[in-house]
Formats: structure tokens, sequence, C-alpha cells
């Protein structure tokens, strides 16, 4: 199993890579007034219009600070092909020879409902994250959990 | 039997199955009005209600199988003349479609055909087939065993309806016991029609998705060689492709002026296949609206049966072409329309035949194109609307007052009939209902850019108009600016383009709503950065965009206007169509993304439909047909201040000097795939020509049959006010003067000013 990873402020995630289509830089983005908070808003993707999502937004992290150029990692999900935003890109990492622990339980609302797991490397940690569930804005950290 | 070869055999019938009983049922139909010559609805009849049978045999399903076999040998009784033809024996038939056709239903939902008991049916066709004598056993398929009792070497092929096989040869009187076998090659294969095209055995199975084929080509039951069967996927993944080359080329048009020249012929050559690759490939969207039509004198005969009226359905213009999507969405409020027709519209033959009309009502139902539009019309002869009882059922239902309803003009009682809540139907019926009334209809036929009206004469009858445009895909529309960002209003919706300065033009408030006075009406506003909750920015002239919606009016203010452009409209993802606000959004020619507005939707959300505004509006309306304002677009030219009746004005452009070019007739543009004059007014009019700079500012006027471009020097404003002080003309091109906003100015006569250089046609 291998993951894309990325940055949030100084946490590593990673996404299944198989889901992942291209990362982007540099792409501008039409907001949708009204929109729910965790849509940045629309990209022409080729003549394809794909949907950013504010991947800090959906893990409950603040704005990042300063001038911002986001990554979009361009993903196909249950809810369609759709960008999240990101601050920088990492390295794709082969998670067979590393152990991954469930999410514990002492972690918060937003963390049981995005993460599938968690893995320990040599310097910290890195979330394994759910593509689909993180890309279909009706879920929140509100949700009920007990769906999982 | 291989489990997938039979799944598709199975959906091969069910296809094949459902437009057979369609084209069964227009049989029957047109066999019950043909009485005099039944031959050819009879024939036809029965060579489908055969293919049914066989085709059904060939795949094992014996309950199909059984019930259309009772019902070929009636219709093999009734073609040889052994049997008269009698309503009762029509609808018994078509009753027996029905049966059919649930059963196929339920084929194509589950892959079975279980718990059908259609012993009734079956009993009552045989008592019907006159000589009571069982039918013919029934014959067996490949795949199934026979019946007891049945020599096994009788085989019946299935007649392939593609095949040109004569019915007589399989003419068999009823009791017969042996069905001739024939030797048809086809007997082994599919029941596939032999053009079809290679990828139809995926088709098949993914057909649940796809739409029921709605080819272009392939009309139904007809061996037309020019037909294929196509997935309608396909067609789809087609329109996605071309619309995104429309939007590359778009793009590459931006800068195709900077490019190499030799380069530009070629891109000039990509642009102009481009633009005929999109044609060509939105006439595959195109249907027939007769395909959708074909199911309704069927529901005429129903519905007419039911409320015990005589009326005829004659259908014109089948053959119009419309785009897949717009067609699907208008068969149920024509479907409804119908249905009122028939229920209230046409009188009791007791009454027509008192009334001096014949006891048939007569409802005809028109389609064909005109102005860019589909116009598809409903006409009945029936008892029309009286307007008094119009006006009365409105006052009564609080939509307008007394006096209100006093002032009305015709064309104004009438649509009231579109209000919410508006019913002169004295029963409520099974069928029309009360409360699913013209306003549905109207929402349904604005909601894909349409409009409806309506006219009537008491006694006479009453004509529905509906206008629609003829693809969804790629509309025109107005792009605007609100708070920074882009947005597109679909040009359906759009009325009128207002310029509000906002030292000149007072915002006033009428039932707590700002609204606008524009000749004399009040036009509710609706703020499109406080709809979108967008930071307001200071803006010190707004413009209002007049829209339409459901029948109403009302203004939208946006910060500017920009261009009028053909755009691909592309579906939004689920959480964002839920905003509600959007129709969609597009790629416009600079690569970005903009939205595009769901005016329906914002009008309904802020409130300005409603009654109160309404009916202000139309007691507004009515006065400011007395008041005397214009339309006037003042520019300056040579020096001078002078206006144009904005009815003349098209548009207004900047355009490089260089574009204006010399030809022996004046000096011309390349504007918009043609050439059109261009007119110095200054130099008409003997005045100061203004200093040649770089970029040239030009009011394109049109009339009837040709338009022109003025070049001025400037283009004001725009205003609206009752003008004072008129005099005379004095030149040739100048209608008068008069004084606008407190200055002199020369009102120009455009038809005039064109005829003097050699152009005609541009007379309103």
């Amino acid at each position: 199993m291998q993951y894309c990873t990325f940055h949030l402020g100084d946490q590593l995630f990673g996404v299944d890579v198989l889901k992942v289509q291209e990362v982007i830089r540099g792409l501008g983005v039409t907001p949708v007034p009204r929109a729910p908070e965790a849509v940045v808003g629309l990209m022409n993707l080729r003549g394809s219009i794909v949907t950013a999502i504010d991947a800090r937004q959906r893990m409950g992290l603040p704005p990042a600070p300063g001038q911002t150029s986001p990554i979009n990692i361009i993903t196909r999900t249950a809810s369609g092909v759709v960008s999240l935003r990101v601050d920088s890109i990492g390295d794709v990492l082969d998670a067979e020879s590393i152990e991954t622990e469930a999410v514990p339980s002492t972690a918060g609302a937003r963390e049981r409902q995005f993460t599938q797991g968690v893995c320990k490397l040599e310097h910290g940690l890195l979330q394994i994250l759910d593509a689909d569930r993180l890309a279909n804005i009706e879920i929140t950290a509100a949700t009920d959990v007990s769906r999982r | 039997m291989d489990k997938d070869f039979q799944a598709s055999l199975i959906g091969e019938l069910v296809v094949e199955s459902l437009e057979g009983l369609d084209a069964f049922d227009a049989d029957l139909l047109a066999l019950e009005s043909a009485a005099s010559n039944p031959q050819e609805p009879l024939r036809n009849a029965f060579r489908r209600i055969h293919t049914i049978k066989g085709s059904s045999a060939c795949v094992g399903i014996s309950p199909v199988e059984r019930l259309a076999h009772v019902a070929e040998n009636l219709l093999s009784r009734m073609r040889d003349g052994k049997m008269t033809v009698t309503p009762v024996l029509i609808s018994s038939l078509l009753q027996t479609a029905d049966r059919l056709r649930n059963m196929m239903h339920d084929l194509d939902r589950t892959g079975q055909c279980e718990g059908h008991d259609n012993r009734d049916l079956i009993e009552l066709l045989h008592a019907m087939t006159d000589d009571g004598v069982p039918a013919a056993p029934a014959t067996f398929g490949f795949f199934n065993l026979p019946e007891p009792g049945e020599p096994a070497e009788q085989v019946e092929t299935p007649a392939v309806e593609m095949a040109a096989v004569e019915p007589s040869t399989f003419e068999a009187s009823a009791g017969a016991s042996a069905e001739t076998p024939v030797a048809e090659s086809s007997a082994v294969a599919t029941p596939a029609p032999a053009p079809v095209s290679a990828p139809a055995p995926e088709a098949r199975t993914q057909r649940e998705e796809a739409a029921p084929p709605d080819d272009g080509g392939a009309s139904r039951g007809s061996a037309s060689e020019n037909a294929i069967r196509l997935d309608v996927r396909h067609i789809d993944r087609l329109m996605n492709l071309v619309g995104e080359l429309v939007l590359a080329r778009n793009h590459i048009m931006q800068f195709a002026s900077r490019l190499d020249p030799v380069l530009q012929g070629s891109v000039q050559r990509v642009n102009h296949i481009t633009t005929e690759l999109q044609q060509s490939v939105m006439k595959t969207r195109m249907q027939p609206v007769g395909n959708i039509w074909a199911k309704f004198p069927r529901v005429v005969r129903d519905v007419s049966q039911e409320v015990g009226k005589q009326v005829r359905l004659v259908m014109e213009g089948s053959d119009t072409e419309l785009d897949r999507a717009v067609v699907e969405a208008i068969k149920d409020p024509l479907m409804h329309i119908l249905r009122n027709a028939v229920d209230h519209g046409i009188e009791r033959p007791e009454d027509r035949l008192a009334a001096g009309k014949p006891a048939e009502g007569r409802l005809c139902l028109r389609a064909f194109h005109e102005g860019g539009q589909v116009i598809i019309e409903v006409a009945d002869d029936g008892r029309g609307i009286a307007t008094a009882k119009v006006t009365a059922k409105a006052v009564e239902r609080g939509l307008i007052t007394a006096a209100q309803a006093a002032k009305l003009t015709e064309d104004e009682v009438f649509a009231l009939i579109f209000l919410p809540g508006f019913s002169t139907a004295e029963r409520v019926t099974s069928i029309s209902g009360r409360g699913v009334g013209m306003d549905v209809v109207r929402s349904n036929i604005e909601k894909i850019g349409g409009a409806v009206d309506l006219r009537s004469t008491a006694g006479a009858g009453t004509t529905l108009r509906i206008k629609i445009p003829l693809t969804l895909a790629i509309i025109p529309a107005l792009v605007i600016d609100c708070a920074g960002e882009r947005f597109a209003i679909p040009q359906a919706a759009l009325v009128e383009l207002v310029w509000m300065d906002s030292q000149q033009r007072k915002i006033e408030y009428a039932a707590g709503r700002p609204v606008f006075r524009l000749r004399g009406s009040l036009l509710p506003l609706v703020y499109l950065d406080e709809t979108l909750r967008m930071k307001r920015q200071a803006a010190a002239g707004e413009y209002v965009v007049v829209l339409r919606a459901d029948g109403r009016q009302f203004g939208l203010v946006v910060d500017a206007i920009r261009d009028t452009e053909e755009i691909v409209v592309k579906p939004l993802a689920k959480e964002l169509k839920d905003i509600g606000v959007y129709a969609g959004a597009t790629i416009m020619g600079d690569g970005r993304v903009a939205l595009i507005l769901d005016v329906f939707s914002i009008a309904r959300e802020t409130g300005v439909l409603n009654s109160d505004a309404a009916a202000e509006h139309v007691r507004a309306e009515t006065a400011a047909a007395v008041s005397q304002t214009e339309s006037l677009l003042v520019i300056r030219a040579g020096g001078n201040r002078m206006a144009i009746p904005l009815r003349m004005v098209m548009r207004l452009e900047e355009v490089k000097a260089d574009r204006i070019e010399r030809a022996s007739r004046g000096p011309v543009i390349q504007y918009r795939d043609s050439i059109m004059r261009v007119i110095d007014l200054s130099r008409s009019f003997n005045l100061m020509p203004a200093p040649a700079g770089d970029v040239v500012s030009l009011v394109v006027c049109a009339g009837k049959g040709e338009q022109v471009g003025l070049i001025v020097e400037q283009v004001e404003d725009i205003v609206e006010e009752a003008v004072s002080v008129r005099t005379s003309a004095t030149q040739p091109g100048i209608s008068g003067s008069g004084v606008v906003r407190g200055r002199v100015t020369d009102f120009i006569d455009v038809p005039a000013v064109a005829a003097m250089h050699g152009i005609r046609g541009l007379e309103a």
C-alpha cells in the first residue's frame, strides 16, 4: 500500500496513491459564493471543472499563515474528481514495512472522521486519510461517527 | 444457455418489444379511426404482435408469448374480415398492450417475468375471437420443452422485423394446428436487426443506465438502412469532447491576432471546422418531437372516454427536431395541457351540438421552428376562457383587487391563469386536479429557458403557445461582474439592461423592498452581491439587468456588464447544486471558470415573485401605457449631443480603427460572421470629425433586415425619461431636437441616415 504524502503545517498526511491522478501547482480558482466552507472554489483542469477542497479546513486546521501557493492534489474519489489543496507535497511512501496503528480513541472528532490509521515513521507520524470521506463535503466533524 | 447471452437477448427483446408496443398502440388507434380502410393498420398491428410473440418465444418468455399469441389470433381473424372493428375490441387490445408493457418492464428490471396473471384477459380475447376454440397451441422457442401433446417438429421462427418478410407467409387461421415452418436463416441468432452497429451487445447490458435508445435515425419498426442504433452514452461523450474543443478554440481565438500570419490561416480553418463540428454534433442530440407525441393519441383517447367527451387529436410537425433533454422536459407539461384541454376545454358532445359545433372536439398539436426557437401550439375548439370568469376568480382568490381587475388588458387577464393557486375548474377531477395548474406547467417550461402564453376566445377555443430554445448544452449568456467576480446569466431570461446612475435614479421602497421605476412601472430589485453574500464594492453607477422569471420581471443589480457569449453549460457537483442559485458552471474564453446564475431560483429565494409585487407590476404596467417616456442612447458626434432610440440599438462596441476597411459601397467592418456597413455620423451630418484615434466607438443598430454600425465620438448615457420640447426635423437624418437632461439634443432617425448611404432594411 503506497501513499502520496503531503504537509499541512508541520503535520504529515497521506492518501492512497492509486487515487491520485496528478499534482498541480498554480491553478487558478474561481470562488463559489455561499458554498460550504471547505469548498475553495472551482478550477479548470484541461476543460473539466473540478471542485477544490481545502484540506486544512477539513482537518480543522487554521488557514495557512502568510502568502501561500497551495498545491493541488487531483484525486479520484467517490464524489468525482476533486482537488485537495495542501501546503506542500511529500514523497510517495510505501507503508508495507511500516507499522500502522488504529486511530487512538483520544483523537478529536475530525481525526476520527477522516483518518484511517497512523504510521510511526523515523521522524514523526504519518496520518493516513480516507480520500473519499475527505472529499465528501456532507461529512463534517459533527457527522455521526458511528456511521464509519 | 450462457447467462450473459440470455441477459443480452432479454435486453434486446425488451427494447424492441417496447418500441413495437408503442407502434402497436398507434396502429390500433389508426384502426379505430379508419373504419373504412382498415387493412393497413390491421396488417401493421398483426405484424407487430406477431414479432413480439415470436421474439419472446425465442427467448423463452412464455407469459408474454401466450398473451401475444391470443392477441395475434384475434387480429388474424380481424384481418381476414371475419370480425368487425368495435371500440370494445380496440380497448381490449390496448389493454393487452398495457399488460405486455408491464411484463416487459418487469423483465427489464428483474430479468424475470413472474407473477403476471393474464388469464382474465386471455379468456376475454378468446371469447372475442368468436368461435370459442382455444387458440393454436403455444409454439415453443428453441430453449423450452414442447407443450404436452405438441409434435416436436413444430418450430416457429421469430419473424424478424428488419427482414422484409411478408405477413402472409405466416398466414394461419385461428384453430389451425400447424404453423408453417419457415426456413428463415434469422432463426438462430438474436432477433437483432441486421444493420445494428457493433457495440449493440454491450449497449444492451448497459441499457439500464442509458435512456431508451433515442438515436436520431432509426425510426420505429421500419427497416431503414440509413439508421443505426447507438448507445446514447457515445453521443454524450462526443458532445462533451466537442464542447471542450469549442472552449479550446475560444481560448486560441483570443490570441489569434498575435499569431504569425501563416499560422493565422490555419487557426481560422480550425475555427470554422470547430463551428461546423459543433453544429453537426448538436444535431445528433436532436430528436423529433414526435417521439414523445407518439403516446398522446392514446392519452387523449383514454381521457376522453373517461370524461365522456369525443375528441380528435391532430398532430402537425412531429418531425420538428429538438434537443433530447428539452424533449424530455416538455413531455409532462404537454401531457398536462392536453389532459386539461380534454377535461375542461372541450365541451360535452350535447353542449357542442347545442352551440352549433360538431359533436367531436378537435385538439390540434403543432410544432415548428421560428426564429431560432421551437414553437409548440396546442389549440382546441372548445368553450374557450371567459375573461370575466378569470378576473372574478383572481379577485376571489385575492390575487388582484377588483379595481386592478377592471384595468387589465385581455393578455394580462390570460396571464393571471399562470399565477400559482389559480384554477377555474368547476370540479376537481382526478385528471387535472386542483392547484397542479398552469403555474407548474409554466415554471417547468421556464426552467429550460422557454416561455408559454395563452390566447382564447370565449365560445370558440383556446390556444397555448410554448416557445423553447433549441438546445440546453450551449446557450447564449450575458457575462456580468459582481463584487469582483464574473457570472453568466442565460440570455433566455434577459429582458433588457439599464444603467442606474445613483444620482439620477432613485430607488424607492414598496412593501419594504427596493424597487426601481422603469417606464412608469415598479421593478423589484435584487442586489446580487447581497444574495451571494459577497462584500459590496462601492460603485458610483450600477447596472440593472432586467430579468424575467415565472412571467414576472425583476431587476438584478450588478457592478458591470461585459459581453454576450455562447457558453458551454457544465453541471455542478451536488453540494454546489444544492446551494440553489447556480444553474451550472462554464469555462470562459480566457480559461477561467464562471458560475451560471439560476434566475428562477434567485427570484424565488428573494421573494420578488410574490403576488403583491406581481399585482403592483400589473397595475403599474397599465399606468405606464399612458406616460410618454422613451429610452434613448445619448452620444456625442461631431461635437454635438445626439440621441438614438434605444430600441434600434443592438450593441455598443469599441473596435480598433484598423478593423474598418474600405469597400466600394463605403466603409465596412467584419462583424460577427458578416460584413457590416459603417457610417461616420460626424461626416454624415457635415460636422467636425473627431481626431482619429486607434480605437473607435461603434453603435450597432439593427432593423428588420439589416444592421449598420454608427461611428460616434463617445457614448454618454442611456436615459429614460419624458422628453420635453421637441422641434421638428431640420435636416435629413435628424427627426427633431429636444431637451434631454437639461441639454439640447438632436434625435437621430437611424433608418433615414442609413438610407442616405444607400442602406435599406433598417426600418424597425
